[in-house]
């Protein structure tokens, strides 16, 4: 293959010779520019050197005469089909996507507002017909989607157990180390029990689990969907007349809701014995007296309140996560986006919940 | 014969493949020439996509070589490698859009890949490559899930010509489409040859597809080609697959 290269020969004519080929000319392309552009304008130009030339060397020639044929031109004739062709398509412009405006802007604010809504609206349909569901499986009890129910369970709950457990030692640990140090300035370490117990058994350990969660199968639920989706698996079911909801959310929704509270009490009886160890490294507090102390000063009514909240937390990842899922559409784009979405609102979601129980429960289970 | 000027345009030879315990390719040798169609056939499962990602690097050969235009597939460094990618161009059995880009923007992808194309040049080469596929402009803002299955081989084709390739390779390009479709496909790739004068390799399944299109038929059995000639010649084979693929039934349509 020559390179394509252009000169001016004696006669005056813009004569171009070798391979005008995209492969040939990309790796010349900024001197082929400045040569072409530094050709007088109305020369006459000779192409029938030229050994080969493809659609972009064409509309690069003719893009540099301007879109017209020029004054004199020699040319072969299935050279000059070539760009006969290219010229027919040149110019026309695409279509474009519809520019930014004010306007659209004080559109995308009100749509914005209205997704919201369509949102809310959705979640709330959602819920409804996992209601139904429920319904329709108390009275049709053979219906019940056990093995999906068993297989999630396996999935968000027995196998988050190592890694809760770990997140949960982790901060038990440095909860009880950094509250000794503050707590031994006073005099007062024999409150680090009340610390640790009332600190993870009705806050950190639920609002851990349910972060960890929401990152880790919230995201996982939210992605099978919406490949699913995107595979059509979902439409082959919905022929089969196997109910979407009933098959895919409604397992997860439950195993979410059933297991979270266990994954509770797991984590935070593991958080417990990082803060126990800790505190019997660093105060030499003994484990029997924080086992016998951990019951009085904790009333019973905080373990109900951090169970309840971690059902409350499963319910709502698995429903946001099912919920971004299900409106996935068929492109990686809306994938990623909704993935996102998903984990994001799962946890703004567990702590703005987290919130309406600290002010609701505000009188339970607080020793005065 | 002019064959003998240039190097062939593929070159395998005893290209070998193996999943696991599966042997699907065991020694298969193929040599395609500038300016010619030649069809892969064979039967479901027999390798013929495996062979066409061993052409294209998608797969690397337990054993055997193999040559595009003349240079071994993996010789030379990472930019000679991209270079050669850029040489060919493909059509995937699913089209393989990509699902995030419309219309336009995947045709485009690979000329503002290269870097050196300007966006208006870009501009008339989509509108160009579109209506060399026989697709009106409008379409470039589509997106891919919002087009039929013959569309998207269209787009998938106008993307796989959008760097100029100097060889095609198609996967069941017609399997899919109606025969409506499928013949005009046909007719769009043939002309597409002529026009720009590029080889071709594609996989089909379709007895029709191949009487219109291939120059050659390179036959698919027993894990190896067992023999690479015109249509005609092909029929004369005694082999129990090419009994089967073009025997009674088959001569019907
Ligand atoms: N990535 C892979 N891993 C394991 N086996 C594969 C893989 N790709 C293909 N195969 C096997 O190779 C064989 C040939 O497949 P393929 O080339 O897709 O056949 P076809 O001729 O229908 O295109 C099949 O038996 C398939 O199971
Ligand atoms: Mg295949």
């Amino acid at each position: 293959m020559a390179r394509p290269s252009l000169e001016i020969d004696a006669r005056g004519y813009c004569r171009l010779t070798g391979t005008w080929t995209l492969g040939e000319l990309a790796r010349h392309l900024a001197q082929i520019r400045l040569q072409l552009q530094a050709v007088p304008a109305g020369s006459p130009w000779r192409l029938q050197e030229v050994e080969r030339l493809d659609s972009f060397g064409a509309m690069l020639l003719w893009q540099r005469w301007g879109r017209r044929w020029p004054r004199e031109l020699e040319i072969s004739e299935e050279l000059r089909g070539v760009l006969t062709a290219v010229a027919a398509h040149s110019g026309k412009p695409l279509p474009r996507p519809p520019l930014f405006t004010p306007l659209a802007a004080l559109v995308l604010l009100g749509s914005l507002l209205f997704s919201f809504l369509h949102h809310a609206r959705d979640l709330v349909t959602l819920l409804g017909q996992l209601t139904l569901d429920l319904l329709f499986l108390l009275r049709h009890p053979r219906q019940w989607p056990l093995k999906e129910l068993s297989a999630n369970v396996h999935k968000v709950g027995v196998k988050a157990m190592p890694v809760a457990a770990l997140v949960g030692f982790l901060i038990g640990v440095v909860l009880s180390y950094l509250s000794a140090m503050q707590l031994e300035a006073f005099g007062v370490e024999a409150y680090l029990v009340d610390i640790l117990g009332l600190g993870i058994i009705r806050e950190l350990g639920p609002v851990l689990v349910a972060i960890l969660v929401a990152g880790r199968s919230g995201s996982a639920m939210t992605a099978q969907l919406g490949v699913m989706r995107v595979t059509e698996e979902i439409d082959a079911l919905a022929t089969m007349g196997i109910s979407r909801t009933i098959r895919l959310v409604l397992p997860k929704v439950l195993a979410l809701t059933l297991v979270m509270p266990l994954l509770v009490l797991w984590t935070s009886a593991v958080a417990l014995l990082g803060g126990m160890l800790s505190a019997k490294v660093q105060l030499g507090t003994s484990f029997a007296f924080f086992l016998e102390k951990l019951p009085q000063v904790v009333p019973m009514a905080n373990l109900y309140i951090g169970l309840g909240k971690g059902a409350v937390f499963g319910l709502l990842i698995a429903l946001v996560a099912c919920h971004f899922g299900l409106r996935i559409r068929p492109n990686t784009e809306s994938l990623a986006s909704n993935t996102t979405a998903s984990v994001v609102t799962a946890i703004t979601t567990v702590i703005l919940v987290d919130a309406m129980f600290a002010v609701a429960l505000r009188n339970v289970g607080v020793p005065l | 014969m002019v064959k003998g000027l240039a190097p062939p345009v593929v070159e395998l030879r005893g290209v070998v493949c193996q999943f696991g315990d599966n042997l699907v390719l065991d020694g298969v040798d193929l040599t395609v020439w500038a300016d010619e169609i030649v069809a892969l056939v064979g039967g479901s499962g027999s390798g013929k996509t495996t062979l066409l990602r061993h052409i294209i690097g998608l797969n690397r050969s337990a054993a055997g070589e193999i040559f595009l235009f003349g240079e071994p597939l993996w010789a030379g460094n990472y930019l000679d490698q991209q270079n050669r990618r850029r040489r060919f161009g493909v059509l995937f059995q699913q089209g393989a859009l990509f699902s995030a880009f419309n219309v336009g923007d995947n045709i485009a992808f690979p000329l503002r890949e290269l870097g050196v194309v300007r966006e208006n040049e870009i501009r008339d080469l989509v509108a160009y490559k579109l209506a060399m596929v026989e697709l009106e402009p409008e379409h470039a803002l589509l997106m891919p899930a919002e087009l039929s299955g013959g569309m998207v081989k269209r787009v998938a084709l106008a993307r796989a010509l959008a760097m100029e390739p100097e060889l095609l390779l198609l996967d069941e390009p017609t399997s899919g489409l109606d025969p409506d479709r499928s013949a005009a496909f046909v007719r769009l790739i043939r002309r597409l040859q002529r026009q720009l004068g590029i080889s071709v390799v594609l996989v089909t399944h379709d007895v029709a597809t191949l009487s219109s299109l291939a120059g050659r038929v390179a036959v698919l059995a027993d894990r190896r080609i067992i023999s690479a000639v015109s249509l005609e010649e092909t029929r004369q084979l005694r082999h129990p697959f090419i009994e089967r693929f073009f025997g009674p039934s088959a001569a019907m349509d």
